[in-house]
This record gives structure tokens, C-alpha cells and sequence, in this order.
């Protein structure tokens, strides 16, 4: 009898490796400061959409497109909340706030659309992130008659321990909720819904509160993101690229592996900051190209290559991956 | 006393009736065979009763409880669950784990984890796949995943069971083995409906036999009963 996923063998080495890790990043204002500290909250943000996107979609097999909406959503709530005329609430409030207006969004939009499957549901979710865009527009056009709104500034290492925290939230979520009952649910989805059904799982409420789940943290990261942006106009804050850039993140990293999707933001978001300020037009043409390259060759993603080196260096004894 | 109980089930597809005017029960501890021609509507009755589908009109009760219109999770989770036609297994996950979801979420009231997982373990070695615990479903034999869709149907305490072409595409000694496990599921006290083409199997095990044709009822009786019923070998076993 094994039920190693309900058990915490093994629990100890990996805990002990994050919290050095952790440790070592928590103290990174103080040792280095400056501009690493910009760069590794960006990382953090992009690790943060890409293991809540990994969180619901990976399991569940639905793909959703809908990281910008709950990421804009965020960030509109970041400016209303922490406008730079004087803050509403406090910082930390404010970013429970935008987590629990994206939870809501992707509840409704969960009950509504999680019966669609495949490409539909996918198109669906997009098509949330332009009519969230346009009505937005539509309001601050005819309605606010707001251009652009400023958000208070916050101070570089205050971004940085709180975009920490969220995405230390975000991890221990996608770590348990992968090893609990609710996770394998969430699996059984994925492999077979009508036989999930059958087998006693409330399928749609699993779909529909992993999706809220997920959308709290995109949320949350971006009212953080709001106070790094200072200005924000619907188009900023809805940026239709972060839709997808999740989805490549985390192919790209590899979803098999806790880790990958936080390996492939590190990189891709390491490659962006340096590429994109030196050397802009290739920027994009490089990230393809790479991304061509370990979708044809390697399907668990980057992080894949780690046990075949292993292995190879180790001489073929792990052969189990 | 009978544990199902259905009226005048119907389901239509476009114009098409696939089940049209069913009334039928089932006993409880009876094995009850479901059988007719390709088309004749015996999976859709199926559907029906576990809630994929919703008879319209009609009326399915389950021990006495109006079920119609209930969820599949709903019904799966008062005692009446199945296995598919066409298998429908979690293949990348452990066979263990295939099983250990119906313990987990298909019972009564929900089971702590642990008392989940002696549960699927029992439920394994009842099947005969403990050997293959760990296995992924998907590589398994297709005689072997019809069994962990047994096994996952048993562990959510199922007091129905619906078995949908157990036999269709094995062997004869897998035949045999499945008509064994069918004497031993019955032998725990689970009532079964089952439909079955091998019709040396569905005499063999079922107490009564129903006869769909065309999505309506034809014949209701025992084998023998069955086995003479001029209707029944005019449409059915005279093909
Ligand atoms: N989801 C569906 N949508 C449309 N038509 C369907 C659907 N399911 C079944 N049908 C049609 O309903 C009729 C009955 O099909 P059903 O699968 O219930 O037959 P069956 O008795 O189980 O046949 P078999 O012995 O081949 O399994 C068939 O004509 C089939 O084409
Ligand atoms: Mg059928």
C-alpha cells in the first residue's frame, strides 16, 4: 500500500533547500540593494502568475488566458485604493483587497464558463481580459473622465517584501494543495471529468474555487505592481501580453516539477529585463526561438534537462524520473 | 423491496427517442441484466440513472428517494455508482489512487484519509491488482482497467452497482474472470445492473433480465423466460 503523495516522506531536504533559498532572497536588500532588488521583485511577479496559472490549469487541463484580467484587476484596485494623493487603506489591506476582487472575478466567470471545454474555454477567458479592457475604458472615458490615474509611491525593498510574501503564499499553496485531497480532485479532472463525477467529486465546485484560489494571488501581485508603475491607464494595467506569458513560463520551465515554473519566470524574466534595455528588437526573437526549441525537444521543460544530466553524470543509476 | 425504481424514463436526443416510456426496478440484492440490440438505448438508461443525463419526462428513485435531476456526484454519493463502456480510468495517476478518489469522495459522508486508503487497498486486493498498486491505470491491461473501474465504483461504498459491458472486448479466461468477480461483488451484498452482450455471461449470473429494443422496453423476466420469449428471439438473440 502506497500513498506517498498523502505522506511527507522526503518533506525534509526540499523544505530545507527553499528556506536557505528564502532566507537568502529575504535578505537580498540588505547585501546587494539597488537594482537587483527591482529585478528579482519582477522575477517574483512573473513567478507569481506562472505557478497560479500552473496551480489551476496545469492539473485541471483547462487553459485559461484570463492572468491579465486578474492582474488588471489588481492593479485598477491598487490605484483606487492607493491613489498618490494619500493612500485609502493600508498597503497590506489593499493587497488582500485586489486578491479577494480577483477571487471574485474568476468565481463568476468560473460558474459561467468552466463548462466549456478545450479552446472555448480558453477563447472565454481571453475575451475577459478585452471586456474588462473595454468597459474600463469606456467608464474612465465617459464616466470618470480619468485619463491615467497616479499610485503612490512606495519605497523599492517595501515592493520587494511584499511581492516575497505573496509569492511565499503562492508556493506553499501550490505545494500543499498538490499533495491534498482537493489536489487530487483536481487531478482526477484533468484525467477524466465525467469519471470524477461518477466517483463522487463535486466537479464544478473543485474547477470553479481552484480558479478563485489561483486568481488571488495574480491579484494580490498586482496591486504590488501598481505601486511600481505609479501610472497606470486601463491599457497598462490590462496588458494582454500577460495573458499568455504565464502559459509560456511555465512550458517553458516545465509543469511537471514544483519548481519549473518558477525556474522558467526567473529566466525568462532575467532574459527580458537584460535583453529587452539592450538589445529590444531581438528580445522577443530570442525568447521564440527558445521557447521553439524546448517545446520540440524537451517536453518536461527546462527544468526536465536536470535529472537527464543527473542521470548521465551519475552514470545511468536514477533512472526513475 | 425495490432499491431502483424508474417511470416512464425518457431521453431524446434531436428527434430521436434512445430511451422512450422505460418503467422498471430493480430489488435490492438482485443482479439484474440489461441487454439489446447495438443502439438500443441500454447506455443512455444508464446515463439517466447516474445522472449524466436528465429523463425528460420521467422519474428515477433511488432507495425510495426521488433522484431525478440529481448530480452525478449527488447519486454516486448516496450509494449508486458505475463503470463505463468505454473505460474511463485516470490514466497518468497510480492505479492506488484511482481507486483511493471513490473512498475519498464518493462516499456517504466523506472518509478521513487513512480510513480512504485501507479502504482502496482492501478494494485492490478484492479486484486482484494489489501487484500493480503503483502502476499508472493507463498501462494496464484493458481486462485490468475494467477492474479498477470496479474497484474505484466499490470504494465509494456502493450499494448499486451499474456495469456497463464489463465483458465486451476480453478474452475468454478474462470472461470468466469478470463473471467470477460479478458472483463475489454480489457476494458483498451489492445489488447489480448490468449490461452485457456475452450472452452466456448474462445467463449465467443475472437472476432477471431486461430486454431493450429501439429505446423501449420488450421483455422483463427471468433467463429462461427470456431465452423463449418469441419477441425477444425475433429482435434480439434470432439476428
Ligand atoms: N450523447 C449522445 N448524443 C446523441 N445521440 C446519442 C448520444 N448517446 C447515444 N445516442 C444515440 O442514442 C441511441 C442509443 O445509444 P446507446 O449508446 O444508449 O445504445 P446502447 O444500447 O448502449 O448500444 P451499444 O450496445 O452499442 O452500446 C443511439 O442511436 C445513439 O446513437
Ligand atoms: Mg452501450
Amino acid at each position: 500500500m502506497d500513498i506517498t503523495r498523502f505522506k511527507s516522506k522526503g518533506f525534509f531536504i526540499p523544505g530545507l533547500i527553499s528556506l536557505v533559498l528564502l532566507i537568502l532572497l529575504a535578505t537580498l536588500p540588505l547585501s546587494l540593494g539597488g537594482y537587483t532588488v527591482v529585478l528579482v521583485t519582477t522575477i517574483l511577479m512573473y513567478a507569481i502568475l506562472t505557478v497560479s496559472w500552473v496551480l489551476f490549469s496545469g492539473p485541471s487541463g483547462y487553459m485559461s488566458l484570463a492572468s491579465a484580467a486578474f492582474f488588471g484587476v489588481g492593479i485598477y484596485i491598487g490605484a483606487l485604493l492607493l491613489p498618490n494623493t494619500g493612500q485609502v487603506l493600508p498597503l497590506l489591506v489593499v493587497v488582500v483587497l485586489g486578491g479577494l476582487a480577483s477571487s471574485i472575478v474568476a468565481l463568476g466567470v468560473g460558474a459561467l464558463t468552466l463548462r466549456l471545454r478545450g479552446i472555448y474555454f480558453a477563447i472565454f477567458t481571453f475575451g475577459l481580459v478585452v471586456l474588462i479592457l473595454e468597459v474600463l475604458n469606456w467608464w474612465e472615458h465617459t464616466v470618470s473622465h480619468i485619463r491615467g490615474r497616479f499610485v503612490m509611491v512606495v519605497d523599492n525593498e517595501t515592493i520587494f517584501y511584499v511581492m516575497l510574501a505573496i509569492f511565499v503564499a503562492t508556493m506553499l499553496t501550490f505545494f500543499f494543495l498538490r499533495r491534498s485531497k482537493f489536489g487530487l480532485a483536481l487531478q482526477s479532472i484533468g484525467q477524466n471529468e465525467e469519471a470524477a463525477a461518477h466517483s463522487g467529486v463535486n466537479v464544478t465546485m473543485v474547477k470553479v474555487l481552484t480558479f478563485a484560489l489561483s486568481a488571488f494571488f495574480v491579484g494580490a501581485a498586482g496591486v504590488v505592481w501598481a505601486t511600481r508603475l505609479t501610472y497606470i491607464d486601463p491599457y497598462i494595467a490590462f496588458n494582454f501580453f500577460l495573458s499568455f506569458l504565464p502559459v509560456l513560463m511555465a512550458i517553458f520551465g516545465g509543469i511537471g516539477q514544483i519548481y519549473g515554473p518558477v525556474v522558467g519566470a526567473a529566466i525568462f524574466a532575467y532574459l527580458q529585463e537584460t535583453l529587452q534595455t539592450e538589445f529590444p528588437e531581438v528580445y522577443m526573437l530570442t525568447f521564440g526561438i527558445v521557447l521553439v526549441v524546448v517545446i520540440l525537444y524537451l517536453p518536461n521543460g527546462i527544468v526536465g534537462l536536470i535529472p537527464k544530466l543527473w542521470r548521465r553524470i551519475s552514470g545511468g543509476q536514477h533512472a526513475n524520473t | 423491496m425495490p432499491i431502483l425504481e424508474g417511470e416512464k424514463v425518457t431521453k431524446y436526443f434531436g428527434g430521436l427517442a434512445a430511451v422512450s416510456k422505460v418503467d422498471f426496478n430493480v430489488d435490492q440484492g438482485e443482479v439484474v441484466g440489461l441487454i439489446g440490440p447495438n443502439g438500443a438505448g441500454k447506455t443512455t438508461l444508464f446515463n439517466l440513472i447516474s445522472g449524466a443525463f436528465v429523463p425528460k419526462p420521467g422519474v428515477i428513485r433511488f432507495k425510495g428517494e426521488n433522484i431525478t435531476g440529481s448530480k452525478p456526484h449527488q447519486i454516486c454519493r448516496l450509494g449508486l455508482s458505475r463503470t463505463f463502456q468505454e473505460v474511463k480510468i485516470f490514466a497518468n495517476m497510480p492505479v492506488m489512487q484511482n481507486v483511493l478518489l471513490g473512498s475519498l469522495f464518493g462516499t456517504p459522508t466523506g472518509m478521513a484519509s487513512a480510513n480512504a486508503a485501507k479502504e482502496a487497498a482492501e478494494l485492490l486486493d478484492f479486484v486482484g491488482l494489489s501487484a500493480v498498486g503503483k502502476t499508472p491505470a493507463g498501462g494496464l491491461t484493458l481486462a485490468n482497467q475494467k477492474r479498477v473501474e470496479v474497484a474505484r465504483a466499490l470504494a465509494t461504498k456502493a450499494e448499486l452497482l451499474l456495469l456497463d459491458e464489463l465483458m465486451a472486448g476480453l478474452n475468454p479466461t478474462e470472461t470468466a474472470e469478470a463473471m467470477e468477480l460479478v458472483t463475489r461483488i454480489r457476494g458483498r451484498g451489492v445489488t447489480i445492473f448490468m449490461i452485457e452482450h456475452v450472452m452466456k455471461a448474462i445467463m449465467g449470473v443475472c437472476d432477471r433480465i431486461m430486454v431493450l429494443h429501439h429505446g423501449e422496453k420488450i421483455a422483463d423476466g427471468t433467463p429462461k423466460e427470456i431465452a423463449t420469449s418469441k419477441t425477444v428471439i425475433e429482435v434480439y438473440l434470432g439476428e
